[in-house]
């Protein structure tokens, strides 16, 4: 944790498939947000949103970072990943839409509502995706 | 519903957090699916689940669920067992399956969760 001008970034390696240890990062965003007194509906939206995003990166992509920034005014959270890209945004964005093969499934994910649960959880939602490169979802959520 | 009284009614072996069993819900959840779980689960309600793995106690934690039924007789592993204990959720296993149980807890009066204005394919 860095604290300069009253701004604190937080940051957290997710690994490829680690399902013990996913969930970890978001679990340790909520203790800071809950330590910092931020209101509970907007610490659960970040939990929401962070959890989510950091089973994606678990599951589908060869392993990223989820970057919190919180400012006097809002929480920003970056999850990016290293590959493989997704190919049609517009449908993983569709609710139901999940290329998560059986054994994601089987933990109870897979189903679809990851990134439509992310920008529920949103004020401001962006994503972008190379092919080949990687994926970076943006969310803000303000703190007013 | 105290949990206390969810214990007695599904004959239900407490696992972990029996010091919490005079907690109260005002809802039921019941669903394998955790992303469903995050989107639609309010405070206070309590998810039966027939998902053993550390996801469910990870998901619980996003959202301040405090209580787990898991259905079918189904046991987590240790390791799960004390994720929950660190977190102060208590944890219980009923041999019903989730459409008895959830049925048992209706029938005493507690409901489910409303998600009206929820969109679908939205």
């Amino acid at each position: 944790m860095d604290d300069k001008s009253g701004v604190i970034n937080l940051e957290y390696e997710v690994i490829r498939y680690d399902f013990s240890k996913a969930g970890q990062a978001s679990s340790e965003i909520k203790k800071v947000l809950k330590q910092l007194g931020i209101n509970s509906n907007i610490v659960r939206k970040v939990a929401i949103a962070t959890y989510e995003a950091e089973m994606n990166i678990a599951i589908h992509s060869l392993g990223g970072r989820i970057i919190v920034t919180i400012t006097e005014s809002n929480i920003n959270i970056s999850a990016l990943d290293y590959g493989p890209g997704i190919e049609n945004i517009k449908l993983a964005m569709e609710e139901g839409f999940s290329t998560a093969p059986n054994n994601i499934r089987e933990l109870g994910f897979g189903a679809g509502m990851g990134l439509p649960n992310m920008k529920r959880c949103s004020d401001v939602f962006e994503i972008c995706s190379k092919k080949n490169k990687g994926t970076k979802v943006d969310m803000k959520i303000s703190l007013n | 519903m105290k949990l206390s009284a969810i214990k007695e009614t599904l004959n239900a072996q407490v696992l972990t957090g029996e010091e919490f069993l005079d907690k109260e819900v005002y809802a039921a959840f019941g669903c394998d699916l955790m992303s469903d779980v995050l989107a639609f689960v309010k405070e206070d309600t309590v998810l039966l689940t027939g998902l053993t793995n550390p996801q469910v106690i990870r998901t619980a934690e996003m959202i301040d669920v405090f209580a787990i039924i898991f259905v079918r007789g189904k046991k987590p592993n240790s390791q799960v067992i004390d994720m929950a204990k660190e977190r102060n959720i208590t944890v219980m296993t009923t041999d019903y399956i989730l459409y008895n149980a959830c049925g048992k807890l209706y029938e005493k009066g507690l409901q489910g969760l409303d998600i009206k204005g929820v969109q679908v394919n939205g």
